[in-house]
C-alpha cells in the first residue's frame, strides 16, 4: 500500500489482497466495511496507520489457541489421561502427515504418545501411518486394512490406558463432507472411544489444506455438524497459498487454530500464531 | 446458487427498469453481481474481472436490457462464455509412442496416485498393455499405495523400493516396458509445491529424458486463489498438456477449472469423482460451466 491516504484505490487493493488469500467475498467486505468506518471517523488516516488497524482487524477475527507459545503448546490438562485427539478432514490435506509430526512434538515434550490406524480404507493409509510411527519411534495400534475404524479407535484408546500413555492420536479415513455414511461413521468413532473414556476425544482436530479455496467453509460447517470440531490445523502453507478462508471459518465458528503445517519433514509443524499468520497474509512471495 | 443469481440479476434489472435508468453503466452494476458469484466460485480475482468483462461486451451486444427476463439471459450468457472459455469441445489423451509415456505431475494431495491408477484401469479396459511407475520416492508407503491400486486393477506396478533416485526408476520402467510389451507407461510422481526448485527440477528433468506423450497436471477441484499460480509454474516448467481435476464428487463449484484454463490455455482432458478406480471421467465444459454457477 504504497499511498498516504486511505482512498477509493486504497480499499481497492486491499480487495485484492485480501480475495486472492482466499478470504473470501464476505470476509473481505466485513473487513473493508471496518476499515471504511474507521476511515470516516478519523479523517486524517493515512496508510502505515491502515496498515496497523487492518493487521488488528483481521486478527481480531482469528481465535487464537490459548496456549500460544511453543513451550506451552505440547503441555496436557493432568486430570485428562490419556489426552485423546481426533483427526479428520477431507481426502489428502494432510492429516496423517500432521499426525507424524504432532506426535514427534508431545513426544519431544516428553509425553509418550500412542497412535491409532483408523484410516483401514485407502489404499496403503495403514502402511503410511506405521512408518511415521517407526520414523517418530511411538507405538501404533492398527487392526491393518478393511478392519472396522471404530474398533480400531476403540482398542487404541484402551490400549493406550493400560499403557499409562499421555496422547492419544487417531488417524481417519479422508472424507469428503458431502458423504453421509462416511459422516456417520465418524460420529460412531467418537462414540465408540467415548464407552471407553466418556469425554474423549478431548480435541477433534480438523485438517484444512492451505490451498483449499471456499470450499473449506462448509467443510468446516459439516464435520463441526458431525463431530463438533474443536481445534483446526492449516497444511501446506510452506506453498504461495495463504490460507485466507481460515479467518471467516474461525469467525464464524469460534473454533481456534491450533497447528499450521510448512513442510513434509518431521518437524515441519508450527504452533499458529495469528500476527504471524496475518502478516503473511500481507507479504507477497 | 444459480436461482440465487439469476434472481439476483432479475431483481437488479428490475430496480433499473423502475427507475427508466436502464444504462451501460447499469449493466456494470449487475456484472458485479456475476464477478462475485464467480469468486465466490474460487475462480481467480484478476481471472474473473476479465471473464466479467467479456461478459458486459457480450450483454450489451445482446440487448440485455430490453429482454423479458434479464437476469436469465445474463446467466445464459455467462454460462456460455464459461463454456467456451473452457475449451468448448472435449480433448482426449495423446498416446503415440512405443511405449507411449503418461508422465502425472502437481501438488501434494491433489489426487496424482489414486488418478494414475484410475487411467491405467481404464487404458487396460481398452485393450491397451499398461505398466505403472512408482516414481514418488518420498512420501511414507507411496510404493505400497500404487502397487495395491495396480492389485485391484490387475496392472503391473514397476517400482524400485531402495533407489532414491526417479529419473534411473523411470528409465528403467521403460525399458522393462519394452521388454514385456507394455504399450502404455504411466508414471506417477510425488507431490511437490511450485516454489520448491530442487523439486520442480526433479520433474523437469524427468520429462526431458522420457519424453512423454502426455503430461498431465493433476488440481485438486477445492483449490482456492493459488491455483493460477501454481498452474502457470508447472506450465512454465513442464508444459503439459493437460489437466486432471479431482474430487468433483463433493460439493466445491470448481471455480479453479476457470483459472487454470485461463492462465495457461491448457485443456482439462479428465475429472476424478470418487476413491474407486472407475470414478474416472471426461471432462464437459457445459457441465462444468454449469457447476461453477451453481446450476
Ligand atoms: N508441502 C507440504 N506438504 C504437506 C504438508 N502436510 C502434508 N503434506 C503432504 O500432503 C500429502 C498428503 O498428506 P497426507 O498426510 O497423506 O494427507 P491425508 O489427509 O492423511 O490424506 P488421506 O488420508 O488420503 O485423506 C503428502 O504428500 C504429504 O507429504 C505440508 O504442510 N506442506
Ligand atoms: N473423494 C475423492 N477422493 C479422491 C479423489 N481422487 C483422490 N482422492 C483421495 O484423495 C487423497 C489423496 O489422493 P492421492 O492419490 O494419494 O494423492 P497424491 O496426489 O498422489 O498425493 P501425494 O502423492 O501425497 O502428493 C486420497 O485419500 C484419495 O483416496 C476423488 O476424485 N474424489
Ligand atoms: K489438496
Ligand atoms: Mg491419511
Ligand atoms: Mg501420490
Amino acid at each position: 500500500v504504497g499511498k498516504s491516504t486511505v482512498d477509493e484505490e486504497v480499499l481497492d487493493e486491499l480487495e485484492e489482497i485480501l480475495i486472492t488469500a482466499d478470504v473470501g467475498v464476505d470476509t473481505t467486505l466485513k473487513v473493508i466495511k471496518r476499515i471504511e468506518e474507521r476511515v470516516a471517523r478519523d479523517k486524517y488516516l493515512n496508510t502505515s496507520e491502515l496498515d496497523v488497524i487492518l493487521r488488528e482487524e483481521i486478527a481480531g477475527l482469528l481465535e487464537e489457541n490459548r496456549s500460544v507459545d511453543q513451550e506451552t503448546a505440547f503441555t496436557l490438562p493432568e486430570d485428562k489421561k490419556p489426552y485423546v485427539i481426533m483427526v479428520v478432514g477431507v481426502n489428502g490435506v494432510g492429516k496423517t502427515t500432521t499426525i507424524g509430526k504432532l506426535a514427534h512434538q508431545f513426544k519431544a515434550a516428553g509425553k509418550s504418545v500412542v497412535l491409532g490406524a483408523a484410516d483401514t480404507f485407502r489404499a496403503a493409509a495403514v502402511d503410511q501411518l506405521i512408518l511415521w510411527a517407526e520414523r517418530v519411534d511411538v507405538p501404533v495400534i492398527s487392526h491393518g486394512m478393511h478392519a472396522d475404524p471404530a474398533s480400531v479407535a476403540f482398542d487404541t484408546v484402551k490400549k493406550a490406558v493400560d499403557m499409562h500413555a499421555d496422547v492419544v492420536i487417531v488417524d481417519t479415513a479422508g472424507r469428503l463432507h458431502t458423504k453421509v455414511n462416511l459422516m456417520n461413521e465418524l460420529s460412531k468413532i467418537k462414540r465408540v472411544m467415548q464407552k471407553f473414556i466418556p469425554d474423549a476425544p478431548h480435541d477433534v482436530m480438523l485438517v484444512l489444506d492451505g490451498s483449499t479455496g471456499q470450499n473449506a467453509f462448509v467443510q468446516a460447517k459439516e464435520f463441526t455438524k458431525a463431530t463438533e470440531i474443536t481445534s483446526l490445523a492449516i497444511t501446506k502453507l510452506d506453498g504461495t497459498a495463504k490460507g485466507g478462508v481460515v479467518i471467516g471459518i474461525s469467525d464464524q465458528f469460534k473454533i481456534p487454530v491450533k497447528y499450521i503445517g510448512v513442510g513434509e519433514k518431521v518437524s515441519d509443524l508450527q504452533v499458529f500464531n495469528r500476527k504471524a499468520f496475518v502478516e503473511a497474509l500481507f507479504q507477497k512471495k | 446458487m444459480f436461482d440465487n443469481l439469476s434472481y439476483k440479476l432479475d431483481r437488479a434489472f428490475k430496480t433499473l427498469k423502475g427507475t427508466g435508468k436502464i444504462t451501460e453503466i447499469n449493466v456494470a452494476s449487475t456484472v458485479k453481481e456475476i464477478r462475485r458469484a464467480l469468486i465466490d466460485a474460487d475462480v481467480n480475482y484478476k481471472v474473473a474481472k476479465e471473464v466479467t468483462d467479456t461478459i458486459k461486451q457480450e450483454a450489451l451486444g445482446r440487448d440485455v436490457l430490453i429482454a423479458v427476463s434479464p437476469g436469465q439471459l445474463l446467466v445464459k450468457i455467462t454460462q456460455e462464455e464459461l463454456t467456451k472459455l473452457m475449451g468448448g469441445k472435449k480433448e482426449d489423451i495423446n498416446l503415440q509412442g512405443d511405449p507411449a509415456v503418461v508422465l502425472i505431475s502437481g501438488l501434494q494431495g491433489s489426487g496424482k496416485t489414486t488418478f494414475s491408477g484410475k487411467l491405467a484401469g481404464q487404458l487396460k479396459k481398452q485393450g491397451r498393455q499398461v505398466l505403472l511407475v512408482a516414481c514418488d520416492i518420498y512420501r511414507p508407503a507411496a510404493i505400497d499405495q500404487l502397487k495395491v491400486l495396480g492389485e485391484q486393477i490387475g496392472v503391473e506396478v514397476y517400482a524400485e523400493p531402495e533407489n532414491k533416485n526417479a529419473l534411473e526408476i523411470a528409465s528403467r520402467a521403460i525399458a522393462h516396458a519394452k521388454k514385456t510389451g507394455k504399450k502404455t507407461v504411466i508414471v506417477d510422481t510425488a507431490g511437490r509445491l511450485a516454489v520448491d526448485e530442487q523439486m520442480m527440477q526433479e520433474i523437469e528433468a524427468l520429462k526431458k529424458a522420457l519424453n512423454p506423450s502426455e503430461t498431465l497436471f493433476v488440481v485438486d477441484s477445492m483449490t482456492g486463489q493459488d491455483a493460477v499460480n501454481t498452474a502457470k509454474t508447472f506450465d512454465e516448467r513442464l508444459d503439459f498438456d493437460g489437466v486432471v481435476l479431482t474430487k468433483l464428487d463433493g460439493d466445491t463449484r470448481g471455480g479453479a477449472a476457470i483459472s487454470i484454463r485461463h492462465v495457461v490455455n491448457k485443456p482439462i482432458k479428465f475429472i476424478s469423482t470418487g476413491e474407486k478406480m472407475e470414478n474416472i471421467d471426461a471432462f464437459h465444459p457445459d457441465r462444468m460451466a454449469q457447476r461453477i454457477l451453481g446450476m
